[in-house]
């Protein structure tokens, strides 16, 4: 008889949690971001944390700071006036869907390609900055570019969830892809010898190499990786906005200092071609 | 050497400190608050009352052996799904709390079992009601008998806390990560201050559980 | 749910196999060095003695991920190539043979001291008598409590997946991450732990109430 009870106890549990898990979130479709956003005067971001030059924690400060933060910052100003607020929210490539889709962020500006699988289950707004793939090595290696790689038992850094692993396992399909859960971990494993190349998109790695003097970024782009903002479906409305925006900063001339400010210096980063 | 020496400024031992407090705040908070729902949970389990003794079992038993990263990201992925929208820093809480009440449950049922029925019988046939019984007479000296078991349960909350910088919780490790992630000749300094400082927090625990073991006795 | 099981089955199983590997490598390894240093604990000498407990003190109270990424970013960069795998499951025996010491521990000591006596007294070395003695009998007493040390490793044996190790969470996260379909990927993620842990732990209290 308590048998019994334990598995009647076992299915009202599995179905219970399995409810949960498939009932989609109808109060975040049905929420339109824009206008809760003006009435609160702030726009929830989530951004990177550990990635230099886009989103980085200061030691010293504890603030957040790169690119990426400052064009959020323009582009609140711009849609909320003088005195809206952003709130930055740090994720991982592992995170930023999930916490876009159940509502914790209002959009993703955190190193995100847009990509056609991407775009079905989030909206893009145009592109903010336009990377390409590329990869990092140890200075003297022979790893020249991507079809290098193309061996078996090589192996490739990466960070998982992003775009990046997903190409180089149709470029380089014979190559072993590691996946660590962020670019300071994957960096690290790349010192570490845990892999022959570090992969990911331009911008990225040249931030990596000017931290790290002994590496560099080989091959040229392999790939086209417009970066652009993730909304929810739905919310047309705040994406047009957010468009908008980007457009005003890149006419008055924002973007470009912006650019300038955190790309200016990086060795291998052509101003002149990114300028909008 | 040098890498040392240059690991170890002031700012960068700043920022393990600030991420050594949140690892801290966490567990402080989880360790109440799972304390309380643990020895709640425990209670209805061990008191057999119909169904809900059952149902509370097993989704403790759930619980229990399933890994807690997965609890992490239930908590911070699927909340949101039925209308709870936590911040890391409370999910990380709710995560954690979750994961050790039911731990903190087991505990205290087989501390509550650990004591002689016999004392409850005498207990009520001086009068006292069930509860009364329960917490004057059973509870005192099974929490005493559990102390040990609590103790390291609430250590591997600790450092457990760890996991949570999947979810990019700003903790010590998380914090560890970002000064190694930018110059990686910290690596081994930083993993030598992590081991240090989780080492004093959690050694320190068991001291204190040692000092209260024999004052209590 | 369904689709991604049936298209993802081949990762998750491969996951799965890798979880069950480590758990189960890390659980001998464990058992061995945990042993070994519960003997260092019991020694007749102050200094061994001390050895056996700072090793325990410290594996115990330091995190596995701590451990584990060591392995994983130390070890290659100054000594040899070590896989996410290998250093994971390296770190996962470290950090639980720690606990495996203090359980052995407890089994040795729960032995009469007598029985010790008996067997030097029929002319047996302390390490003789300590092998077919001792030992049999203690290792009877902490199989409860080795089984659920083993479902503590099945469960940890996610930290692989920081190191990227190829266990089920690490397939998980990938699966997750690709498909989008985050809290289905891990419902069966912990599906598939529980058809590990669960049983295993049902038996281990059976078998706890039949020793009492």
């Amino acid at each position: 008889m308590k048998k019994l009870w334990h598995w009647i106890a076992l299915c009202a549990v599995l179905l219970t949690v399995g409810g949960l898990a498939g009932c989609s979130n109808q109060s975040v479709a049905k929420r339109d971001v824009l206008s809760a956003d003006m009435k609160s005067k702030q726009i929830t971001w989530g951004v990177k944390s550990d990635t230099r030059l886009f989103g980085l924690e200061n030691i010293r400060t504890g603030k957040l700071e790169g690119f990426e933060i400052d064009l959020a910052k323009a582009m609140t100003k711009e849609i909320l006036g003088k005195d809206g607020k952003c709130v930055f929210v740090p994720v991982t490539s592992g995170t930023r869907v999930p916490l876009l889709k159940n509502g914790n962020i209002d959009a993703i500006m955190a190193t995100m390609t847009i990509t056609p699988d991407r775009a079905k289950q989030v909206d893009f707004t145009h592109s903010y900055f336009d990377a390409g793939q590329s990869l990092l090595v140890k200075k003297g290696s022979p790893i020249k570019n991507i079809q290098d790689l193309n061996h078996k038992g090589a192996v490739i850094l990466g960070v998982s969830g992003s775009n990046s692993v997903k190409n180089v396992a149709k470029i380089a399909p014979k190559a072993r892809v590691l996946q660590l859960s962020d670019y300071a971990q994957a960096m690290t494993a790349l010192k570490s010898k845990q892999g022959q190349a570090l992969t990911t998109d331009n911008g990225i790695l040249y931030g990596m190499a000017s931290e790290n003097p002994g590496y560099e970024v080989v091959g040229g782009n392999f790939t086209k990786e417009p970066y652009g903002i993730a909304v929810n479906k739905n919310q047309q409305r705040f994406r047009n906005k957010l468009n908008w925006a980007l457009a005003r900063l890149e006419k008055n001339g924002t973007y470009n200092r912006l650019l300038l400010k955190w790309f200016g210096n990086v060795k291998g980063f052509n101003y002149q071609e990114m300028k909008r | 050497m040098q890498n040392f020496i240059d690991a170890y400024s002031w700012v960068n031992v700043r920022f393990l400190l600030q991420g050594l407090w949140i690892t801290i705040e966490i567990s402080v908070a989880s360790i109440i608050c799972s304390f309380i729902i643990g020895t709640l949970l425990g209670i209805i389990r061990y008191e057999k009352i119909h169904y809900v003794s059952a149902i509370v079992g097993f989704i403790i038993d759930l619980i229990r052996n399933l890994p807690l990263l997965l609890i992490i990201f239930f908590t911070y992925f699927g909340l949101p799904n039925i209308g709870i929208k936590p911040e890391i820093i409370p999910a990380a809480i709710m995560a954690l709390t979750i994961f050790e009440s039911a731990m903190v449950a087991e505990i205290v049922r087989s501390g509550i079992l650990s004591i002689d029925y016999g004392q409850t019988e005498g207990a009520l046939a001086n009068g006292l009601t069930k509860w009364q019984a329960l917490r004057l007479i059973v509870l005192p000296q099974a929490i005493k008998n559990m102390l040990p078991a609590l103790v390291s349960q609430f250590i591997s909350l600790v450092k457990d806390t760890s996991l949570a910088t999947i979810i990019v919780l700003p903790e010590l490790m998380y914090h560890a990560q970002i000064i190694y992630g930018q110059n990686t000749n910290y690596i081994i300094p930083m993993f030598v201050a992590l081991a240090v400082m989780y080492f004093i927090v959690c050694y320190s625990l068991s001291l204190l559980a040692r000092y209260l073991d024999h004052h209590m006795a | 749910m369904l689709e991604i099981i049936s298209s993802q089955w081949p990762s998750l199983l491969s996951g799965l196999w890798n979880t069950i590997l480590c758990s189960v490598i890390a659980l001998i390894g464990s058992l061995i060095i945990g042993t070994f240093f519960a003997l260092l604990e019991i020694s007749k000498y102050k200094v061994i003695r001390i050895i056996g407990s700072v090793y325990v003190e410290v594996f115990r109270n330091i995190p596995l991920l701590v451990i584990a990424m060591a392995f994983f970013l130390i070890v290659p960069m100054y000594f040899t190539k070590i896989s996410g795998f290998t250093a994971g499951t390296i770190g996962l025996t470290l950090y639980t043979s720690a606990f495996i010491a203090e359980t052995v521990r407890a089994g040795i000591n729960s032995v009469e001291a007598g029985q010790l006596e008996g067997a030097l007294a029929n002319g047996l070395t302390t390490g003789q008598a300590m092998r077919y003695i001792i030992l049999p009998q203690a290792f009877k007493v902490i199989i409860p409590p080795l089984g659920n040390q083993f479902i503590n490793l099945v469960k940890n044996s996610s930290v692989l997946a920081f190191v990227a190790g190829f266990d089920l969470m690490y397939e998980g996260n990938m699966i997750a991450n690709d498909t989008l379909q985050t809290i289905p990927t891990y419902f069966i993620v912990g599906i598939m732990y529980l058809i590990i842990t669960l049983p295993l732990s049902y038996y281990m209290r059976h078998l706890e109430k039949k020793l009492a």
